[in-house]
C-alpha cells in the first residue's frame, strides 16, 4: 500500500493566530465595559469606526501588496490594532479623526513595514502618536466620567496633576479636583482595573507571559513611589500611576504585543521595565498627558538592541 | 538517590500508550523474502558482502559495517535476489533482497559470550561482531559508542528507557517482559565501557515497566545499578536532554555525551546485548510497536530485521477501514518519519510503525507570518529563540543562523507542535543547516580546487624553471665547447 510522504513533526496543537487575536479582542472587553459605563456609548462608536476603517484599509493594503486578502484578514490582528487604539483615544472623539488614526495605524504603522509579524513599531501605538501630536486639542479632552454626562470636557488627571503641580498648587489642592478618584484617575482607576482583569485573563490562558506587564508596572511603580517618599508633594505615589491614564492597558494589551515587542524572556524583563520608566519620566516631565504610547514607541525603537544583548545561554554552550 | 530530573521547555503530549499493551508481544516468523536495508538508520550503509545467488543461512554475515554501519546478518535461510534501490525509512536505499528457502537453517550455533572472563577491550571487540545498533532509532553501532567511552574513561552508563515519544511503547513491552536481559544487557556493557555505574531512565507514565526493572534489580543485587525517574515530558528521552537531566551537565554543543562522563545507550539495546552474550546470535530481530487507529488491533510485535511493514500490520490484523489509515509513520508523531510504502523493511533504528487517520494526526493549518509570539521558544529543550532562527533562516543569514545557535537545534519538533502560525519550523532548520552544509562543501571545493590551481601553477612554473636551467646549463655546454675548440 502506498501513503503520502512529508517531512516531521506530523502532530500540531492547535493553537492558531486567529484564536489568540479573538482572546486578546475578549480580554478587552471588560475595559470597553467600563469605558462605557463611564461615558456611554462613545466608545462603542469608536469601536465600530475603528474596526471597519481597519477592515477596510488592511483589505486595501493586502490587495495593493497582491496578497491572500482573506487568509490576512481572517488573522483578527487587524481588529485588535483598532480596539485597542479606540480604547485609548477619549471617548468623544470625532469619526473622522478615529478613522485618520485607524489608516495611519494600519496602513503605515502595519503594512508600510511589510504587514504582520514585520512592524517593528506597535501599530495602534503609531496611530495614537500621530492623532496627539496633530489633534492635541481633540485627544486630551475627556468628558468627566459618571452621571454629568453633559458637563463640558475636561483634562485627565495626570494633565491636571502636572499643570497644577507646576502652577505651585499643593498637592492635596490638585487632588480635591473632579478629575480625580480614589486612587487614581476618577473613572480611569475604574478603566484601569477592567483592564487589568482583562490581562489577567490573558496571563491565565497563556496568550500572554508576565515579564513584560510585570516589568512595566514594576518600572513604573518603583521610581514613583521612590519620587514620591523623597518629595510627597511633588510626586504622586505609586498607587496613582498605577491607577491612571493608560497604566493596564499599556501593560497587559499593548506592551505585551509580541510583534513589536522583545523576544526572549530576560528581554521581555528589559522591555518591559523600560516601558515602565520612561512612562513614569514622560508623566513627570513630559508635554503630554500620558506617557504610555511614546514610551512603547521608544522601547520598540530599543528592541532590536535589546534582543542583541538578550539572547539566552544555549543548551551546550559555555556561558558568555 | 538520582539527581532531580530538570527540562526546560519541552510538551507534555498525550501518549496513546495504553492500546498496543491490550494485546500480548506478538513474535512475528521470519518473513519470505527479507529486504535488508544497508543503512539501518544511522545514516551510512555498510558494504555488501554477498551478491546475487549466493545462498546464505540464518545468520550470515551479508553486510560488513563500517563507521556508523554495523554488521548485517540474514534472519533468513535462502538465495540472495539482488542488491536493489528499495523503500526504506529515510526514502529509497540500497537493500540486500534474500530470498527465503523456509527451512530456516542456521549457521553452525554460535558459543555463548562468556563475557566475565574477558577483559574490556576484548568485550567490546566480541560485541563488535554482534551487529547490535543503537534500537533507540540512531543504530549507532554499540560496541563502537562503548569503545570510544571506554577510551574516553566515562563514569557513568545511561540506559535510556525515557521512551518520551507520544504512540511508541516497544521499549515499555521490553522492560515489562525482558527486564532481566536489560539489567544484564546493563552489566555486559558495564564491563564493556569501564564505567563505574549504570543508571536506568524512566517515565512516571510506566509503572510496570518500572516495578519489572525494579525487581530485575533487586534479584541481580548490583548496587552500580540504579533507576531514575522522569517526568513524561517530550523530548526528555533525546539524549541531550536526557544527559542534562540525570547528570545536571550539558553535554557540549559541538561534542558527545562522553566529554560529560556518560554514555548512553538504549534499553533495547542492553537487552540485545544480553541474548547476544547468552546465545551468540547476532542481532536479527527488535521489537517494534505498531498502533494507531487505522490497524486494527494494535500492539508490539518482535520482527525479524528485514520484514516488510506490511506483514507487521497484517499481524495486527490489518489496516482498519473507517476511518482509512491516511498515514504510515516510521516512528512517533513529532520526530517519525512518513513511509511512502509499506514496502518498506523493518531495520535495527525503527521502533514503532504508526498506522494514522486523519483524526491521530490533525491537519496542519495554512502557514501564517510569524508573530514572535515565543511559544516556541518555551518549548524549545535547547534553549533556542526559534522566532529568530526563523528569521535568519529566511533572510539566509548565516551569521544569525550561527548566533541563534542553528547547530544546537535537535529538531524534536516542539515548535512546530505550538507554533499559532503554522510554520513548519523543524523542516526549515533543516533545510537551513543542509543549505549550509552545501555551502560549507561548496567553499570546501573552492578551497580544494584554488589549492590544485596554486599547486598547479606552481608545478608549471617549476617546469619552466627546470626547463630554463637545461636550457641554461647545455647553453654554457655549447660556449664551453667553443670556447674549448676555438
Amino acid at each position: 500500500m502506498e501513503f503520502a510522504t512529508s517531512p516531521p513533526p506530523y502532530v500540531v496543537a492547535g493553537v492558531t493566530v486567529p484564536r489568540v487575536m479573538l482572546q486578546v479582542l475578549l480580554a478587552l472587553v471588560p475595559v470597553a465595559a467600563a469605558q462605557v459605563y463611564l461615558f456611554g456609548t462613545g466608545p462603542l462608536r469608536l469601536l465600530a469606526i475603528a474596526g471597519t476603517t481597519a477592515l477596510a484599509c488592511e483589505a486595501l493594503a493586502l490587495r495593493l501588496r497582491r496578497r491572500s486578502v482573506p487568509l490576512a484578514l481572517s488573522d483578527g490582528s487587524v481588529l485588535v490594532t483598532a480596539a485597542l487604539l479606540a480604547l485609548a483615544v477619549p471617548p468623544l472623539l470625532p469619526a473622522w479623526l478615529m478613522a485618520f488614526g485607524t489608516a495611519v495605524a494600519v496602513l503605515i504603522g502595519k503594512h508600510a513595514y511589510g504587514g504582520l509579524g514585520q512592524n517593528p513599531f506597535n501599530p495602534a501605538m503609531v496611530g495614537y502618536a500621530v492623532l496627539l501630536v496633530s489633534f492635541p486639542l481633540e485627544m486630551t479632552r475627556w468628558p468627566p466620567s459618571g452621571p454629568e454626562w453633559d458637563a463640558v470636557t475636561g483634562a485627565t488627571a495626570l494633565d491636571a496633576l502636572r499643570t497644577g503641580l507646576r502652577q505651585s498648587f499643593t498637592m492635596e489642592e490638585v487632588r480635591a479636583g473632579i478629575e480625580f478618584g480614589r486612587v487614581g484617575a476618577a473613572g480611569g482607576e475604574w478603566v484601569n482595573l477592567a483592564a487589568l482583569a482583562g490581562g489577567l485573563y490573558l496571563l491565565l490562558r497563556r496568550v500572554i507571559r508576565w515579564h513584560i506587564p510585570v516589568a512595566m508596572l514594576a518600572g513604573l511603580a518603583v521610581p514613583a513611589a521612590a519620587a514620591h517618599a523623597l518629595d510627597p508633594g511633588g510626586h504622586a505615589g505609586a498607587a496613582f500611576h498605577l491607577a491612571s491614564g493608560a497604566t493596564m492597558l499599556g501593560a497587559f494589551f499593548i506592551a505585551t504585543d509580541p510583534v513589536s515587542a522583545a523576544t526572549s524572556d530576560r528581554g521581555r524583563l528589559l522591555f518591559g521595565a523600560g516601558i515602565g520608566l520612561l512612562t513614569w519620566l514622560i508623566r513627570s516631565w513630559g508635554g503630554y498627558p500620558d506617557g504610555v504610547a511614546f514610551a512603547v514607541l521608544l522601547m520598540n525603537l530599543a528592541v532590536p538592541l535589546v534582543d542583541r544583548w538578550t539572547v539566552p545561554r544555549i543548551h551546550g554552550h559555555a556561558p558568555d | 538517590m538520582s539527581p532531580r530530573p530538570a527540562l526546560r521547555g519541552g510538551l507534555r503530549l498525550d501518549g496513546h500508550k495504553s492500546r498496543p499493551f491490550e494485546q500480548p508481544l506478538i513474535a512475528l516468523p521470519p518473513p519470505r523474502v527479507a529486504v535488508l536495508a544497508l543503512d539501518q538508520g544511522s545514516g551510512e550503509e555498510a558494504d555488501p558482502l554477498v551478491g546475487p545467488g549466493a545462498h546464505v543461512l540464518v545468520g550470515t554475515r551479508v553486510a560488513a559495517g563500517r563507521g556508523a554501519a554495523t554488521d548485517l546478518h540474514s534472519p533468513v535461510s535462502g538465495t540472495v535476489r539482488e542488491l536493489a534501490r528499495r523503500p526504506t525509512a529515510g526514502g529509497m536505499g540500497s537493500c540486500l533482497v534474500i530470498e527465503g528457502d523456509g527451512r530456516d537453517a542456521r549457521e553452525r550455533a554460535p558459543a555463548p559470550l562468556d563475557w566475565r572472563g574477558l577483559d574490556g577491550d576484548a568485550l567490546v571487540g566480541r560485541l563488535g561482531a554482534s551487529g547490535i545498533g543503537g534500537l533507540g532509532g540512531a543504530a549507532f553501532p554499540a560496541a563502537s559508542k562503548l569503545a570510544l567511552a571506554r577510551a574516553a574513561g566515562v563514569e557513568r552508563l545511561l540506559l535510556n528507557g525515557a521512551e518520551c515519544e507520544p504512540w511508541i511503547c516497544c521499549d515499555d513491552a521490553l522492560m515489562r517482559e525482558r527486564a532481566a536481559d536489560v539489567v544484564l544487557g546493563a552489566q555486559v556493557m558495564l564491563a564493556a565501557c569501564g564505567a563505574g555505574r549504570a543508571t536506568f531512565a524512566i517515565e512516571d507514565d510506566k509503572p510496570e515497566a518500572r516495578a519489572a526493572l525494579e525487581a530485575a534489580l533487586a534479584d541481580a543485587g548490583d548496587a552500580r545499578l540504579d533507576v531514575a525517574v522522569l517526568p513524561a515530558v517530550f523530548p526528555l528521552g533525546a539524549e541531550r536532554p536526557l544527559v542534562a537531566a540525570l547528570t545536571g551537565r550539558e553535554v557540549p554543543h559541538d561534542g558527545l555525551p562522553l566529554q560529560v562522563g556518560v554514555v548512553c545507550q538504549n534499553v533495547g539495546t542492553a537487552a540485545a546485548v544480553a541474548r547476544y552474550a547468552g546465545d551468540g546470535l547476532p542481532a536479527m530481530s527488535r521489537i517494534v510497536t505498531v498502533t494507531g487507529s487505522g490497524v486494527r488491533r494494535p500492539a508490539n510485535v518482535e520482527a525479524w530485521i528485514g520484514t516488510p511493514v506490511a506483514e507487521l500490520v497484517e499481524a495486527c490484523g490489518g489496516y482498519g477501514d473507517s476511518p482509512p489509515p491516511e498515514r504510515l509513520l516510521a516512528g512517533g508523531s513529532l520526530t517519525g518519519r512518513a513511509l511512502g510504502s509499506d514496502a518498506t523493511p523493518v531495520t535495527k533504528g525503527l521502533n514503532c510503525v504508526l498506522v494514522a487517520t486523519a483524526a491521530d494526526l490533525p491537519a496542519r493549518g495554512e502557514e501564517r507570518p510569524c508573530i514572535r509570539c515565543g511559544d516556541c521558544a518555551d518549548v524549545c529543550p535547547a534553549r533556542l529563540l526559534p522566532q529568530q532562527l526563523h528569521r535568519a533562516a529566511r533572510a539566509a543569514d548565516a551569521a544569525g543562523l550561527a548566533r541563534f545557535g542553528l547547530a544546537a537545534c535537535i529538531e524534536c519538533g516542539c515548535c512546530d507542535y505550538v507554533c499559532p502560525s503554522a510554520i513548519p519550523l523543524t523542516s526549515r532548520f533543516r533545510a537551513a543547516r543542509e543549505q549550509q552544509h552545501l555551502h560549507e562543501a561548496g567553499r570546501r571545493r573552492a578551497a580544494e580546487a584554488k589549492i590544485r590551481f596554486e599547486r598547479h601553477q606552481r608545478r608549471l612554473a617549476a617546469q619552466a624553471e627546470e626547463e630554463r636551467r637545461e636550457f641554461e646549463a647545455a647553453r654554457r655546454r655549447a660556449r664551453g665547447d667553443r670556447t674549448e675548440h676555438g
